[in-house]
């Protein structure tokens, strides 16, 4: 393994000079699985074509399935027949995957590069290796957009997710997730609980009903969207005054698309996303990946990628270096979740929570929606 | 040598053979044939049809996977009684404590931990924290286990952990139909899940009724269109024709999609109507993310399917018939209700069952523009599929439409006859 991280380290330096010196070794093919959209084009502009620039000779083939992607790597190893060589998923997944030894275990400081000040690789991402098995891209989030336009006279415009659960201020429809993760704590936390208490009330009756209850009041007027693109087409077309989506999705509609949008940043949910390798890929095929990775997730390359799309690199050394959109030219820094003003409340979901109580909360869930 | 040595009646073939082998060989030579040419066809059903369900069946009530992983604490709970009041003796708990080591060495504890949580919340992070500690024990020297194990998790302490064990440890397992129909076992004793988590029975009821309305509005709009194309000229029958297939050939995705930008709050015809002044501007009619988004929907876009059959039968119908029952003192309606109507039923039969079935199955436009409240079964199967991972449950709630349509297609062959069905 010694061998490995200086031969890795190497490959890094010598790559920038020499340009694949030890291609020979490593797979010229390259299947990299994400989101589509804004997202993946981000990753296309600060990872592939950079890579692809120094390593002429390799070609990577993006796949857009990343939404389902825990249910097809178990189809692919059931049918032992993994065609995916890197994958992009958020941090629960990443962690089902691992739990079932469908990704590969990873050792941080072993396989990806150092901060530029020579602090670990371990150290610099920090909490958000929550899994073994996932290096982690970025931090976004799921908050709140709202209608410019329609916000009543009189009143303030909304800053923060429980203005969703204020129908007489801000009478309307509403978007919001059609899954219990995220709809619950805010059910919760807009009722008052504290959000240190939120999980622990989950686990009981009382807690739940509590939550439905509150997500009752607005039952009727909401709309339940389950990809992300919907919200902001919802908020686009005037359906929605208000609506829950990632940050990212907001930030384009908002800056990209020139919508009469605004952001209620207030008790936002963060969550991570990154990479998880499949278990058992074939050696040349893992080479190329590590090489590859060692690359995309430096310190450079995740602020670069914040110069497409306002997700936080999950690098803390990247944070300093992010800068200004690419073509708007606006800086990003005000526009990342983890941006200072936009703290308020913000909490990251419990991945350990939701993994236990996923399957029985998504029946309560889905039950009390369909009545 | 001939065969009239032995059974002189026989009828033979100029060389002696026997006629009836001679014949049958030339039969086989002929089966043979027929089988090579459908033998594509053949082997496409087999492997494109019949084994995915064999597979669907299979899945709906393998549960290896609990044996599989913890082949000992399975045998050691095979004499605790699931009402007894007592944990189990420490014996299980050292066996739970082998079977977790290995596991936790294969990387499969967190497998069976998942299956488990189907069932009973909290599975997973109970294995995790014991897979934690099972790398530590020393089997040999280390103990009480039990103790050990419910530091861990006081989960491992509680009879409910115990009880759901020892019920879904078998294979096969009726765990998944339980589910599929709102019941478990968790506590050992098959038992209705609270109404809170109760959804399937539910959305099963939802998406019978609704099909049999989608079929029955697809009937009384298809059928005047159906006899008009039957009895018009044949130019404008042509082109009313066109006008049915055209949305037929029509992707079905673009077809819902219109449905939505028709049928939206700031859609077409609430636009229509705000305009005629017919509807308030704050006040619009909600008709999508509902369940009147999907019948409308679904009724036009399965429409062609209960026309065409129609069509096809009125065709034959020989409009002397009607004609003779005028001239034989019928008005227009006895004319067309005992003489007309009679032989358009077996069209009826075809297009209702047709249109049924498919609606039953139907996934995308209520997915598109059901919304919760029209959320169809095979809505939730697909979220059993993909966020859950569920495929025990997935085979289940499959294999119960499927044998739903089959009862429901013997019931119809009883009472209506499938031999008066015809699709042309």
């Amino acid at each position: 393994m010694k061998l490995k991280t200086t031969m890795m380290g190497a490959a890094g330096v010598l790559a920038l000079t020499a340009g694949g010196a030890f291609a020979q070794d490593m797979a010229n093919e390259m299947t990299i699985v994400s989101w589509g959209g804004a997202y993946q084009q981000s990753q296309i502009n600060a990872y592939h074509e950079p890579y692809q620039e120094m390593h002429p000779e390799v070609q990577i083939i993006t796949d857009e399935s990343s939404a389902d992607a825990v249910a097809r790597m178990r189809a692919m190893f059931e049918a032992n027949n993994v065609t995916w060589d890197l994958v992009d998923v958020v941090a629960s997944d990443a962690m089902r995957l691992c739990d079932e030894g469908l990704a590969m275990p990873i050792d941080a400081d072993e396989v990806l590069a150092e901060a530029p000040d020579g602090t670990s690789a371990s150290e610099d991402f920090g909490d958000m290796i929550v899994s073994e098995c996932f290096i982690p891209q970025i931090v976004y989030s799921t908050t709140f957009g709202y209608r410019t336009d329609m916000v009543p006279e009189g009143a303030e415009a909304p800053t923060d997710a429980c203005a969703v659960f204020d129908l007489e201020t801000y009478p309307g429809r509403r978007a919001l997730e059609r899954r219990p993760i995220g709809n619950m704590e805010w059910a919760l936390l807009c009722d008052g609980v504290a959000i240190e208490d939120v999980y622990d009330m989950l686990e009981t009756d009382e807690g739940v009903e509590r939550a439905f209850a509150m997500l009752d009041t607005i039952k009727d007027e909401t709309i339940w969207w389950t990809a992300g693109a919907e919200t902001p087409q919802l908020l686009a077309d005037g359906e929605v005054f208000m609506g829950s989506t990632y940050n990212g999705r907001l930030f384009s509609a908002i800056a990209e698309q020139d919508q009469p949008i605004g952001m209620a940043w207030g008790y936002q949910m963060f969550d991570l996303d990154g990479w998880v390798i499949p278990e058992g890929l074939p050696e040349d095929h893992l080479a190329r990946v590590l090489d590859y990775l060692y690359f995309a997730t430096d310190t450079q390359r995740l602020a670069d990628q914040a110069a497409y799309i306002s997700y936080g690199p999950a690098r803390t050394s990247s944070a300093p270096l992010v800068g200004d959109h690419a073509e708007l030219g606006i800086p990003m820094g005000p526009h990342m979740p983890t941006a200072p003003d936009n703290l308020e409340g913000a909490f990251l979901f419990n991945y350990t929570w939701w993994a236990d109580y996923r399957d029985e909360m998504d029946a309560r869930f889905q039950a009390w929606l369909a009545q | 040598m001939s065969s009239s040595d032995t059974k002189p009646d026989m009828l033979s073939t100029h060389d002696g053979e026997p006629l009836k082998k001679s014949l049958g060989r030339a039969l086989r030579r002929q089966k043979i044939r027929a089988l090579l040419l459908i033998a594509p066809l053949l082997a496409f059903v087999i492997l494109g049809f019949l084994m995915p369900i064999g597979s669907m069946l299979t899945r709906s009530i393998d549960n290896e996977v609990v044996e599989e992983i913890m082949p000992q604490t399975v045998a050691a709970l095979e004499s605790w009684d699931v009402d007894s009041t007592e944990l189990p003796p420490e014996e299980t708990f050292r066996a739970l404590v082998a079977d977790l080591q290995v596991a936790a060495e294969n990387r499969t504890a967190l497998t069976f931990a998942r299956r488990m949580n189907y069932e009973l919340a909290g599975f997973t992070t109970m294995v995790r924290r014991a897979q934690r500690l099972v790398r530590r024990i020393d089997l040999e020297t280390d103990g009480p286990f039990r103790d050990m194990m419910i530091e861990s998790h006081e989960g491992w302490g509680e009879l409910e952990t115990w009880r759901a064990l020892k019920a879904y440890s078998s294979s096969p397992t009726i765990g998944y139909y339980l589910s599929a129909v709102d019941r478990t076992m968790v506590s050992g004793h098959i038992e209705p899940l609270p109404d809170d988590r109760s959804i399937h029975l539910m959305l099963f009821w939802r998406t019978a009724w609704m099909s049999g309305l989608i079929c029955f509005l697809g009937l009384v709009l298809g059928y005047p269109i159906a006899f008009l194309l039957a009895n018009v000229k044949e130019r404008y029958a042509n082109l009313l024709l066109i006008m049915v297939l055209l949305p037929f050939w029509t992707s079905l995705l673009v077809r819902t999609s219109s449905w939505k930008v028709l049928l939206q709050e700031q859609g077409v015809i609430n636009q229509t109507l705000v305009w005629i002044g017919l509807v308030a501007d704050d006040n619009r009619l909600t008709m999508i993310n509902n369940k009147f988004g999907v019948i409308v929907a679904m009724t036009q876009i399965l429409l062609p399917f209960m026309i065409l059959p129609l069509y096809s039968v009125m065709k034959t119908i020989p409009p002397s018939y009607v004609r003779a029952a005028k001239s034989l003192g019928a008005n227009d309606w006895t004319a067309f209700w005992r003489v007309y109507f009679p032989q358009s039923i077996p069209g009826i039969g075809a297009g209702a069952i047709l249109v049924f079935i498919m609606a039953v199955g139907y996934y995308i436009t209520p997915e598109l523009v059901g919304g919760p409240s029209g959320m169809f079964i095979s809505n939730r199967i697909a979220h059993q599929w993909y966020v859950s991972g569920n495929w025990g449950l997935v085979g289940a709630l499959g294999t119960i439409l499927l044998v739903a349509v089959l009862v429901l297609y013997w019931v119809y062959d009883r009472v209506v006859g499938i031999d008066n069905v015809k699709l042309g």
